[in-house]
């Protein structure tokens, strides 16, 4: 089967507290906290966006992985957040990590999950012989509406997986992976608008609670596996509370789910968060180990994963930064007007 | 506004990888890239070569009084590095929590440099983080 060859984060280092966005707008922060889960989230510097963010996981992918970048035969970048609308991140990616030019590359976009959607395609890809390796990238600088209860969660980071099939080269494989997927008007953004609109609660039980729960059923149906199979568990993270909500709807502890959980940290990554919440767990965790993961992108659906850490993973340690160095490392708090300007939300005219 | 997009394009390996060259006859390594090596003049053998990007700070101003395209960065950091690998190469340098001073030891990151107004193209560049 197909598996990760390497994988590389980025997570800018401008954080706001969920105080201060509180502060803003008269809100209870001791209730936000709690309600969501969450402590503060990153913001992007003012020269970063999504191509840079895919950018540097991807150097570190690349890196982490030991390959040349010239081997790479697809390159997907799943993100909400685009910078242009027409004119591909991918492309920028393939450039800035040296890729050359015989590969294909495209951007996704399946609000959260189009990260995981761009790994599946890469599964079918090298295990079909069609191309040796491909990366998966998933980053975002997310939107939410000033005042919106997403505002609190909307945050910016990255991560960016190698898959490839030689199973000597693999620091976890892939062993199954099944998705579940309908037409749910939960969460959207209109061409031209700036900020997404959503549901208020519809976001809960008919969209990101029924599809984790069918996409993970699904993979228990077609593996035989159980929750307690799993030493750790991965969800799509939208704040600090679902994922420990589904994990339990589950059978999951919540134990297995910590690692992964980075939401309370620093914030909602949209299509970075289950990759993120991924790449922790990869950091820490040791041959034979499995991993559950599924995502979930709006509108609506989610892929899950069964994955098994393999031997490979301990001669690729220490290459790169960790998650952990990332979130707690040098940090900058930055005010509600700070955190406005660097999202370009100012109108100056 | 529509801009001629040419130049930045021909100059993108070297706006995105550091992409130097080296007098492969006396071993001086050139960034921005030259055609011909200042010593060795017609016996020039030139090479392509990818820079680490690694380096030291060797000077740096915050500038308070920004060219248009970096307004809404100001004040900020440039600074002339001196890479590992010889060149001094002038550039942007991002702040992140760490103190910058001279001797400081920097890495490259990959930055939005200025865009092209509001429709027109986005240019990224390398810049210089401490480490």
């Amino acid at each position: 089967m197909a598996g990760i060859i390497g994988y590389g984060a980025y997570i800018p280092c401008y954080r706001i507290k969920a105080e201060e966005i509180a502060r803003v707008w008269n809100d209870d922060a001791e209730s936000i906290k709690k309600g969501l889960n969450i402590r503060e989230k990153s913001v992007p510097g003012i020269d970063e966006d999504a191509a840079t963010i895919a950018v540097e996981a991807a150097r570190n992918a690349v890196k982490h992985a030991g390959i040349a970048a010239t081997d790479l035969g697809a390159i997907y970048v799943g993100s909400e957040s685009h910078p242009y609308v027409v004119k591909p991140t991918a492309t920028i990616v393939s450039q800035a990590v040296g890729a050359g030019n015989n590969l294909t590359a495209a951007d996704l976009e399946f609000a959260c999950k189009a990260g995981t959607a761009g790994i599946q395609m890469l599964m079918g890809m090298t295990e079909s012989g069609m191309i040796k390796y491909g990366m998966a990238i998933g980053a975002d600088t997310s939107q939410g509406r000033p005042g919106d209860a997403l505002e609190y969660t909307a945050s910016a980071g990255g991560a960016a997986f190698i898959i490839g099939k030689e199973k000597s080269e693999q620091i976890a494989e892939i062993l199954a992976t099944a998705s579940f997927t309908s037409d749910t008007p939960d969460f959207w953004r209109r061409e031209g608008a700036s900020f997404p609109s959503h549901g208020g609660r519809f976001t809960g039980e008919p969209a990101y609670f029924k599809h984790i729960t069918s996409a993970a059923n699904l993979l228990f149906e077609k593996t035989g596996f159980k929750p307690s199979d799993f030493s750790h568990a991965v969800f799509h993270q939208p704040n600090g509370k679902f994922p420990l909500v589904v994990a339990k709807q589950l059978g999951f502890s919540e134990e297995q789910v910590r690692t992964g959980l980075l939401t309370p940290f620093i914030g909602n990554t949209y299509s970075g968060a289950s990759l993120l919440g991924l790449a922790a767990v990869l950091d820490k965790a040791r041959p034979g180990e499995k991993i559950f993961v599924t995502s979930f992108g709006s509108g609506a659906g989610s892929d899950s994963f069964a994955i098994e850490v393999a031997e490979g993973i301990e001669g690729k340690r220490g290459r790169i930064s960790s998650i952990d160095g990332m979130i707690n490392g040098s940090k900058i708090y930055v005010d509600y007007s700070v955190y406005l300007r660097n999202r370009n939300s100012i109108k100056k005219s | 506004m529509e801009k001629a997009s040419a130049s930045s394009w021909r100059r993108m390996e070297e706006r995105y990888n550091l992409l130097a060259n080296e007098c492969k006859n006396c071993g001086a390594v050139y960034f921005p890239q030259r055609i011909v090596c200042r010593k060795c003049g017609r016996h020039t053998k030139m090479e392509s070569r990818k820079l680490s990007g690694n380096g030291t700070v060797y000077s740096y101003t915050r500038t308070h009084s920004p060219a248009d395209a970096f307004e809404e960065e100001s004040p900020y950091l440039i600074g002339v590095i001196e890479l590992d690998e010889g060149p001094r190469v002038e550039g942007h340098i991002v702040e992140n929590g760490k103190e910058v001073t001279i001797g400081t030891k920097v890495r490259p990151v990959f930055r939005r440099m200025y865009a092209d107004g509001e429709e027109g193209l986005i240019h990224y560049h390398f810049k210089f983080a401490p480490v």
